[in-house]
């Protein structure tokens, strides 16, 4: 297959097609006949506690795999319009071989229309858009031999997949695993974690912040006496945190002060809020691109980057032409003329008609 | 590390109102003077004019509210459509040996093309489709299968003939610098041989358009920067490599293999059939696209009279500047709706299958305002162009309709210092200021 599907992108069979791809006729066939566009068919949906789903899927061809901890975009199509959202892969990493099954798990948002279309209508056969596995948040090729993972609510998934990966795999070294959910409830994979406490080389301690259990070990938010109580010395022990902005901060404070910067990996998992009635510009608008960040000032997004030193191409300035067009990564933007908000995460917008409603991020 | 510029102030969001999307277009708003334009006074009052353009509004807003999965499918099964006949035109030319297959090879061949670029390709790359948010429809990365390189063309077609439709000096489609198709178009000798010009910019009308695209004339003008230039060209060059090579020597080298059964011809004849599929399509926009603005009672606007317009008057320009075809669905698609020309130039980027649906609307206001609605059957509207084309290319008799007349030049170098005047006069205040 490997042969085909370099063949199949070839040069020479790419000016055969030009301006279009091979997957361009391909996907006519069949939607999950891809040289190069990953695709992936649902194969299950599974309540997990604490509002959340997985979506186990079997990827086409042109999937390469992931390393446990690694995110992937996820499409899925909604009365026409693609909705894309980032979620973290949460199976163990699959043997040697290529199984192309994997599953993401996504905790339901109450606002999240994606993430409520997993949980509440998703069906298996679905045909998803998929990205590449992406992200640096991975474990190292040699895992050493002493691990901390961190985790905050729905940071949990990308660790999931490493516990996962490294029980899989019989690792030896000593893994400890800290999470925070708010409460038992909450709480996803609870059933899983608690197999997970029987395994020789794994610690796990969950501490429930809002409804702690009356036997727990730690309590409260994480403080650096948690580190302490479990004897862990973060000087030598590499550590992955993941969850909210808030958990992360916290865990990078204390390794600073303790002088174990080096050890730690993050990774940020954020839930935006807007509020769309809001009558003063607020948050902050992102050039993804250039890296210029501003203040969100009201005016149009085309004005602020114009503003900001940037030289984006435009036209009529009026929302006919398209030249302005291009990738808002998130965030949500207002219309000038019609005062319709809309705020998916990676959808073609025209800066020169849409105003941010918040923190706001552009492709440009 | 991000750069982050800071300032102390929360600003307001700017009202939810379209006022500041009432101005006319960057350019069209006159610095010196807040005069209102005059277009659209001969069929109603100023007020008339921004309910119209608030009813206009009100009609776009409620198809965009409405897209959804069956215009989705119907782009989709477009593509569909256009990825078969393609494929069974590509298989067709490969039996030169057997004519009626070869020949509906070509007929499938130039249906891919005229669909690829009429029904998919120019509704795409005017972003109708951005709201489904797939890459393969997608205004910003469609590549069509055309000489012309999509960004230039965008540029040219998108912004300049969208939003400045039909004003003399301004749009560089009344008569793609080539022809003569309108009474206040300068006279040149050239103009003489307006028809058979017209003929044969229609046979190789894609690298009109590429050509069209480059704006050698722009450039000369010193109306666009030589960095620029250069980048257009260099977008065209690669563009002609792709286009050349793919239909004109891969293909035919592929038709190598039938050299053994068929001949040493084969090739030559799959070659053949590259060039009349092109042609094809060449000949069929061609013909849609001239029937969209040069027929008769078309109407063109002097830049005096569109600046300062509203939105109202914006939307009045582009409905007395376009005229439509009438015909059968098939044939609609067939022009990617083009043949709503009015519509399409009232709301360049709602999905062309609602363009029908829209003439309703804009019929009833039509009648409203007591506007004309120019259509007609394409006999009829072609018809209507050759005749546009065969007067004027005759000579005028008004010296000021000739372009290099001694009066027709001095009024220019009056209105290029006029120019200057003004442009040193405002310096001078910044100066004092």
């Amino acid at each position: 297959m490997g042969i085909i599907r370099s063949a199949l992108t070839s040069r020479p069979v790419r000016s055969l097609v030009s301006p279009n791809s091979i997957d361009d006729y391909l996907e006519q066939v069949h939607p999950m006949l891809a040289a190069e566009n990953v695709r992936a068919r649902v194969v299950e949906v599974r309540r997990e506690t604490g509002e959340a789903s997985t979506v186990v899927m079997r990827a086409n061809g042109a999937w390469k795999g992931f390393q446990p901890g690694q995110h992937v975009q996820f499409g899925v199509e909604v009365d026409g319009t693609r909705r894309i959202r980032v979620f973290s892969v949460s199976s163990a990493r699959p043997p040697k071989g290529r199984s192309r099954t994997f599953s993401v798990s996504v905790k339901a948002h109450p606002d999240g229309y994606v993430s409520q279309f997993l949980h509440k209508e998703l069906t298996p056969g679905t045909i998803v858009y998929l990205s590449q596995a992406e992200g640096e948040f991975v474990l190292p090729r040699e895992v050493p031999s002493s691990l901390l993972l961190v985790s905050g609510g729905s940071g949990v998934t990308p660790v999931m997949s490493m516990l996962r990966t490294l029980s899989a795999s019989g690792h030896t070294g000593d893994v400890t695993f800290l999470h925070y959910a708010r409460s038992r409830d909450d709480e996803m994979f609870t059933s899983e974690l608690d197999e997970l406490t029987e395994v020789p080389s794994f610690r796990v301690v969950r501490v429930y912040t809002r409804q702690p259990a009356p036997d727990a070990e730690l309590q409260g938010r994480f403080h650096v006496d948690h580190l302490k109580h479990l004897g862990i010395d973060p000087v030598d022990t590499l550590t992955y945190v993941c969850g909210p902005a808030g958990l992360i901060a916290t865990v990078r404070d204390t390794y600073d002060e303790l002088g174990a910067a080096e050890q730690l990996r993050q990774e940020y998992f954020k839930v935006p809020s807007v509020d769309v009635d809001a009558a003063d510009a607020t948050g902050t608008l992102a050039f993804d691109t250039t890296l210029v960040e501003a203040p969100n000032t009201g005016a149009t997004i085309l004005e602020q980057a114009e503003a900001a030193g940037l030289q984006p191409d435009f036209g009529c300035r009026m929302g006919v032409c398209n030249t302005c067009a291009v990738k808002k990564n998130s965030g949500a933007v207002r219309h000038v003329v019609t005062g319709e908000i809309s705020a998916d995460t990676d959808e073609t917008i025209k800066i020169c008609v849409q105003v941010p409603v918040g923190d706001v991020n552009i492709a440009l | 590390m991000p750069i982050t510029l800071r300032r102390s102030k929360k600003a307001p969001i700017k009202p939810r109102s379209a006022s500041s999307h009432n101005a006319a277009p960057l350019t069209l708003i006159n610095p010196y003077s807040e005069k209102p334009a005059t277009i659209g006074l001969e069929h109603m009052t100023y007020e008339q004019l921004d309910e119209f353009g608030r009813e206009l509004d009100a009609v776009r807003q409620r198809v965009l509210d409405d897209l959804g999965q069956k215009d989705a499918d119907y782009i989709r099964r477009v593509i569909r459509a256009q990825r078969a006949s393609e494929v069974l035109g590509r298989i067709g030319i490969f039996m030169p040996f057997f004519p009626p297959a070869f020949i509906a090879g070509i007929v499938f061949l130039g249906l891919a093309k005229i669909l690829d670029n009429m029904e998919i390709g120019h509704n795409v790359m005017h972003g109708q489709y951005d709201w489904m948010n797939d890459p393969m429809v997608n205004g910003a990365r469609y590549e069509w299968d055309n000489m012309a390189p999509a960004q230039d063309w965008k540029h040219g077609h998108n912004y300049i003939h969208h939003t400045y439709t039909n004003i003399h000096g301004m749009d560089r489609d009344i008569g793609y610098n080539l022809l003569r198709i309108d009474d206040d178009q300068p006279w040149y000798g050239t103009h003489r041989f307006n028809l058979p010009l017209a003929f044969v910019l229609m046979i190789v009308f894609e690298w009109g358009v590429m050509y069209h695209g480059i704006e050698l004339d722009q450039y000369l003008q010193g109306k666009i920067s030589k960095a620029d230039f250069q980048g257009r060209k260099k977008r065209a060059m690669q563009k002609i490599r792709r286009q050349v090579f793919k239909d004109y020597i891969a293909w035919p080298l592929v038709g190598l293999a039938l050299v053994p059964f068929v001949g040493w011809w084969a090739p030559l004849a799959i070659l053949g059939a590259n060039v009349v599929a092109n042609i094809i399509r060449n000949i069929w926009t061609f013909l849609v696209i001239f029937c969209g603005h040069f027929p008769a009672e078309v109407q063109t606007f002097a830049e005096e009279d569109a600046q300062n317009e509203s939105r109202g008057q914006w939307y009045l320009r582009q409905l007395l500047g376009s005229a439509n075809i009438s015909g059968h669905a098939p044939f609609h698609v067939l022009t990617g709706n083009l043949s709503y020309q009015i519509e399409h130039h009232l709301f360049p980027d709602i999905p062309a299958r609602r363009y029908p649906e829209v003439a309703e609307d804009v019929k009833r206001l039509v009648e409203q305002y007591g506007l004309t609605y120019n259509t007609g059957r394409l006999s009829k509207q072609l018809a209507s162009v050759a005749r546009q084309l065969a007067v004027y290319g005759r000579k005028p008799s008004d010296p000021y309709k000739i372009g290099n007349s001694p009066e027709s030049k001095a009024l220019r170098r009056a209105k290029r210092e006029e120019a200057t005047r003004r442009a040193e006069a405002l310096r001078g205040t910044q100066l004092t200021s």
